[in-house]
């Protein structure tokens, strides 16, 4: 966290640098690990249909299985490459949010409750979205 | 076209964007989706998709990076970020409600005005030494290194700040993009944050913004495995090799040419927009 001098010090040895390497970290392996992923689920999907004709002018991705959870969960299961290349995708969608739920951690613990208030409104914000989108 | 084909077609291209958008610090998501929509003839509505999860990817690889040096502002970051969540979720909301050639239409004006931004040569502004009371409430004044070590800065105009990152959240919610240009806009220019923390916090900001329309694309069918997957690999890739070679690099003629092939993509965008092609 940026440091300031309207607060009280972090309790213990968690000062600004060490959260700051904690992100980094954490975003880093968010990305490698999902990348992962999306290369393991595109190299099944380009075996299996490499040599199929690809089409994407029309739109239809409202018909697809691949818009919630259930759905991918389903076709991982079954190996589906498309189905693991969306998982990749969903956790390179949840490394930024791992972040926020760190910072509202991190920012708890330097007892910066205006920042914990503001770090839970845009969690709330990223679940409506994330959680609530079906409905709207 | 087979699939392995357009596959690595749509790599490499996403490659090259990735890396000359992180060269010249344009962001490869206003190339990536009208490479799609203009050359391998993808409907808007997967162009967007695959181009907002490939920004998160550039975005929180670059982020890990400038965290470490101590440039970035969570404090400021985390407060613009309800402003850009927000906006994020009005964006896509309004992108699944207006046709693709609305989309597109706006999508080429936002790239003329984007390679307007990146050509204007301005001078840094001085900072302001006098303290802005919301900032102080808000706890966002903070020091940064440069090379005469540790400066101290101060925040202003908060209010038009926060409006203007709503707008950028909206923009990037709407068309796919991380619009870094608009969010280093409210930081470096209203809000008067030095450059280098605008740039590094605004990269920060990107990533959480485009997940709070991810849930929306994703749950509507945009983001479809087979695009986004040569898109966020190639479009990754590219931007971590160009921040390898952004220290060394003369990057103003490079500039220049980036500029030029945003303007002809941005007008190619509008005109197919009004024709109904897109």
């Amino acid at each position: 966290m940026s440091s300031s001098p309207h607060n009280s010090p972090p309790p213990d040895d968690w000062n600004d640098h060490s959260i700051e390497l904690i992100i980094g970290t954490l975003l880093r392996v968010g990305v490698l690990l999902s990348a992962s992923v999306v290369l393991i689920g595109g190299i099944i999907y380009l075996f299996r249909h490499g040599l199929a004709t690809a089409s994407y002018r029309t739109f239809e991705g409202d018909l697809s299985p691949l818009r919630s959870l259930p759905g991918i969960t389903h076709g991982v299961l079954q190996l589906s490459g498309r189905a693991i290349i969306q998982l990749g995708l969903l956790l390179l969608i949840a490394t930024p949010v791992a972040r926020v739920v760190f910072s509202a951690v991190a920012f708890a613990r330097e007892r910066d409750y205006l920042y914990v208030a503001f770090t839970l409104a845009v969690l709330a914000i990223l679940a409506y979205s994330l959680l609530g989108a079906h409905l709207g | 076209m087979s699939v392995l084909l357009f596959t690595v077609l749509i790599g490499l291209g996403s490659f090259v964007a990735g890396f000359l958008g992180s060269l010249t610090g344009l962001g490869g998501g206003v190339v990536v989706v009208p490479l799609l929509a203009l050359v391998f003839h993808v409907d808007m509505r997967y162009a967007i998709g695959a181009s907002l999860v490939s920004v998160i990817a550039t975005s929180s690889g670059a982020a890990a990076a400038y965290v470490r040096e101590g440039y970035s502002n969570m404090r400021i970051g985390m407060f613009l970020e309800i402003a850009t969540t927000i906006g994020a979720i009005v964006g896509a909301l309004i992108a699944v409600h207006v046709s693709t050639a609305t989309i597109a239409i706006v999508f080429g004006f936002v790239l003329l005005y984007s390679a307007y931004l990146s050509i204007r040569t301005q001078p840094p502004h001085p900072l302001i030494k006098e303290h802005d009371v919301l900032a102080r409430v808000l706890h966002l004044d903070s020091s940064y290194p440069t090379a005469q070590g540790m400066e101290d800065y101060t925040v202003h105009r908060i209010p038009l700040g926060f409006g203007l990152m709503f707008g950028a959240g909206t923009l990037s919610g709407l068309l796919g993009i991380g619009s870094g240009a608009v969010k280093v806009l409210a930081m470096d220019q209203a809000m008067r944050i030095p450059f280098k923390v605008s740039t590094t916090t605004s990269n920060f900001m990107i990533g959480v913004t485009a997940a709070a329309s991810a849930g929306i694309y994703l749950a509507r069918g945009y983001i479809d495995p087979g695009i986004a997957m040569p898109v966020v690999l190639g479009a990754g890739a590219g931007s971590i090799l160009g921040a390898r070679v952004l220290v060394n690099a003369r990057t103003k003629s490079l500039r220049a040419v980036f500029s030029a092939v945003i303007v002809i993509l941005g007008i190619e965008m509008i005109f197919n927009g009004f024709t109904g092609r897109l």
